[in-house]
């Protein structure tokens, strides 16, 4: 029999008992709305992990360092170079990596410890210097002011923990918190005074573009290469972050950051100068790739200059085995509403083979095959798989829509922003219906091959 | 038809040949000997009666025929094709294409018009649906309800719904028609006009017809053979005159 011939046919004898198939239909219906909600859940899940994770630039971001600084962990890094034999991290290897194929940014992490005055009181603290593309990052989302204005601003932005330790806020455990909002006013527009330390070589004068004087110049670590100077250097507070940009580096992380540039121009003494002479070394360079897929093609390529690399890519690896893991859970419970709807098929077919036994008894009079039998009750369970997957579809859909509403109401009254906690991309439309289609097909094979083999005169005889 | 393999014809002239034709059932510990050793032959172009009361096996015989049943042992060969041999599908094909079939109860599916009805053994032959619908409204002209098509079977009456399934029976133009009481649900007016029609078909197109009824003097009045079947043997087999003898449809 023609494929149309079939649809047709298996359609009427769907519409002859339509309670019983609509009811048969509902329950596939229910079982791929199960299926749907939990596994766009799942992706919805993921989504917004990945998304957070993409803003906070964690996922687009190689951290470069010398290969004998050992100890991120990695297995080739272990057999790396031993200390002193590998490449140092200067301004021309942190030029040769941004023109690498794929590399949107290289710049150098200029980190260092330096005393703030705010007013009369001084404050200790690690200070990290932000490139201007830092200003996507999530973390300054919930920011108060603004980012700096250029990227060699004398300007500064605060970490909350740090401005609340200027205002001598710092509350206890268990004590609400002062928001964002009522630690920047008092804070934004004022100044603060950078006390820092400088590296200035013997052969360069002091940067003209700092300000501040020279309390000692006679602080000659490693000989005549270069002298550290003590300076001052004035900055406005232009924001408050909320979050903290830094919180993937632990108890190293920054809570005060100044701009890329301005925080180049003043040639702070840092750590990783100490080993080394003449230009500036840099003791990790971040490096910001076009498009997290191709981090690992870049960080292949950073490792063949001899280079220990780490990405949020092997952590990101784990994150996909656990949603893996979530959506297997999730799809197995969501099936299971399936399988019971499946039995559901089972049950209206038998059903259908014994009241149109008759039926079946005379189109096998007439001519017609096993197969054509047998095709007739698939083509009606996967009738009803297709339209039970369907309509499915849209209710696994709307259940999402309203789950996701009634989040993001509770979300606006606990003032958290809104976020997207569904997803029904449409490789999951296509997928829940085809597998709607497939399970109602493997429910159809007892009943259509029973009806198949009904023997033709007993069938003619049944009333 | 190309695909049902036949059998050497020992003459052309034999549509049905069955040869010590057995079919036994089994109920618990009883053995029902429902055809038992029938040897008979047809020839093309006959009307044929098979006679006998009921449970002598006639029906059983017609759907070893038929192609719905298959012989406990012996053979049947139609059309030079040994049933026996046939794989279920060629057997379905069989029935497609070679026997037509009308039954006591009409057998239309309810919930179809005449016409879908009518052109269902089209769609399992895949007749083209055009072509099908022309050729099932042809079919119901002939045998005159042009007026009642579109109708579902509950809607006609029991004559009206026998020329239906007579018109299905004939659509893909079939060399034998097999007919099982076709007259036992009729009043005797409508039963007249289905035996005239059975006799037009084997007159008029040269089909063989084989005829089951329980009913001697309908067989007289119409058909050329009469074959008569007591538990399950053949009793008598003896030519016809037809209408030589008196009476009738009773």
């Amino acid at each position: 029999m023609k494929l149309p011939d079939l649809a047709e046919l298996a359609l009427r004898n769907l519409r002859e008992s339509m309670l019983r198939n609509s009811l048969t239909t509902i329950g596939i219906s229910v079982g791929v709305a199960s299926l749907v909600a939990m596994l766009s859940l799942g992706i919805g899940l993921q989504q917004l992990f990945s998304r957070r994770l993409a803003k906070s630039g964690l996922f687009d971001t190689v951290l470069v360092t010398r290969r004998d600084q050992r100890g991120i962990g990695r297995e080739e890094e272990r057999n790396g170079p031993a200390p002193g034999e590998s490449r140092v991290l200067d301004e021309a290897v942190r030029v040769e990596i941004e023109r690498l194929p794929n590399v949107l940014e290289a710049y150098p992490d200029i980190r260092f410890r330096a005393e703030l005055r705010f007013g009369d009181n001084p404050h200790s603290t690690t200070i990290s210097a932000l490139p201007a593309s830092a200003k996507s990052n999530d973390a300054f989302d919930g920011m108060q002011g603004a980012f700096f204005s250029s990227d060699t601003a004398a300007e500064v932005i605060l970490q909350k923990t740090f401005a609340e330790e200027l205002l001598g806020k710092a509350h206890a455990r268990g004590e609400e918190e002062t928001s964002v909002a009522d630690l920047a006013k008092p804070l934004l527009g004022r100044d603060l005074t950078m006390l820092y330390s400088q590296r200035v070589p013997s052969s360069i004068p002091a940067s003209p573009s700092v300000a501040g004087a020279a309390t000692d110049t006679d602080s000659d670590l490693l000989g005549a290469t270069y002298s550290v100077v003590y300076r001052e250097q004035r900055l406005k507070i232009v924001g408050i972050a909320d979050l903290d940009p830094e919180s993937m580096r632990g108890p190293n992380r920054a809570k005060v950051f100044l701009p890329l540039k301005l925080a180049e121009n003043l040639h702070v003494m840092q750590p990783s100068d100490l080993a080394a002479s003449g230009q500036p070394v840099y003791s990790s360079i971040s490096v910001r790739v076009k498009n997290p897929g191709q981090i690992q093609l870049v960080e292949d390529a950073i490792k063949k200059m001899g280079f220990g690399t780490f990405s949020i890519l092997d952590a990101s690896r784990g994150l996909q085995q656990v949603f893996r893991v979530l959506y297997a859970f999730l799809g197995i419970f969501g099936s299971l509403a399936l399988v019971v709807a499946s039995i559901g098929i089972v049950n209206t077919l038998v059903m259908a083979i014994l009241e149109r036994r008759r039926e079946i008894g005379i189109m096998k009079a007439v001519g017609a095959s096993d197969g054509d039998v047998k095709k007739l009750f698939f083509a009606e369970a996967g009738a009803m798989g297709i339209l039970g997957g369907a309509v499915g579809v849209v209710l696994g859909w709307s259940i999402g829509q309203v789950i996701n509403f009634g989040t993001n109401v509770w979300l606006k009254r606990q003032s958290f922003p809104p976020e997207h906690f569904w997803a029904v991309p449409w490789w999951l439309v296509v997928l829940a219906i085809l597998f709607s289609f497939v399970v109602s097909l493997v429910s159809g094979l007892y009943p259509a091959a029973r009806a198949a083999q009904l023997d033709p005169v007993q069938a003619l005889r049944y009333e | 038809m190309a695909t049902i393999p036949r059998v050497a014809s020992k003459t052309n002239t034999i549509a049905i040949r069955s040869e010590n034709l057995c079919r036994h059932y089994r109920m618990g510990e009883t053995l029902i000997r429902a055809v038992d050793g029938v040897s008979l032959e047809v020839r093309s172009g006959e009307f044929v009666a098979l006679l006998g009361t009921s449970g002598s096996g006639k029906s059983s015989v017609l759907n070893l025929i038929a192609g719905l049943d298959r012989p406990t042992s012996g053979s049947v060969v139609v059309q030079d094709r040994d049933l026996a041999k046939l794989s279920r599908e060629e057997l379905a094909k069989y029935r497609l294409h070679v026997v037509g079939m009308v039954f006591q109860s009409f057998n239309l599916i309810a919930s179809m018009t005449l016409v879908e009805n009518v052109e269902l053994p089209l769609r399992f032959a895949e007749v083209d649906r055009g072509k099908r619908d022309d050729m099932a409204r042809e079919a119901l002209k002939r045998v005159g309800l042009q007026a009642r098509m579109d109708h579902r079977p509950s809607e006609l009456s029991g004559g009206e719904q026998q020329r239906a399934a007579l018109a299905r029976a004939l659509i893909n133009r079939p060399q034998l028609l097999l007919a099982d009481e076709p007259t036992g649900n009729l009043d005797s007016h409508t039963g007249t006009e289905i035996m005239d029609m059975l006799r037009d078909f084997n007159q008029q197109l040269g089909m063989t017809v084989v005829m089951v009824t329980h009913e001697r003097a309908l067989a007289e009045k119409y058909v050329q053979r009469m074959i008569f079947l007591a538990d399950g043997k053949l009793v008598d087999d003896r030519p016809n005159v037809p209408g030589s003898a008196p009476g009738g449809h009773s």
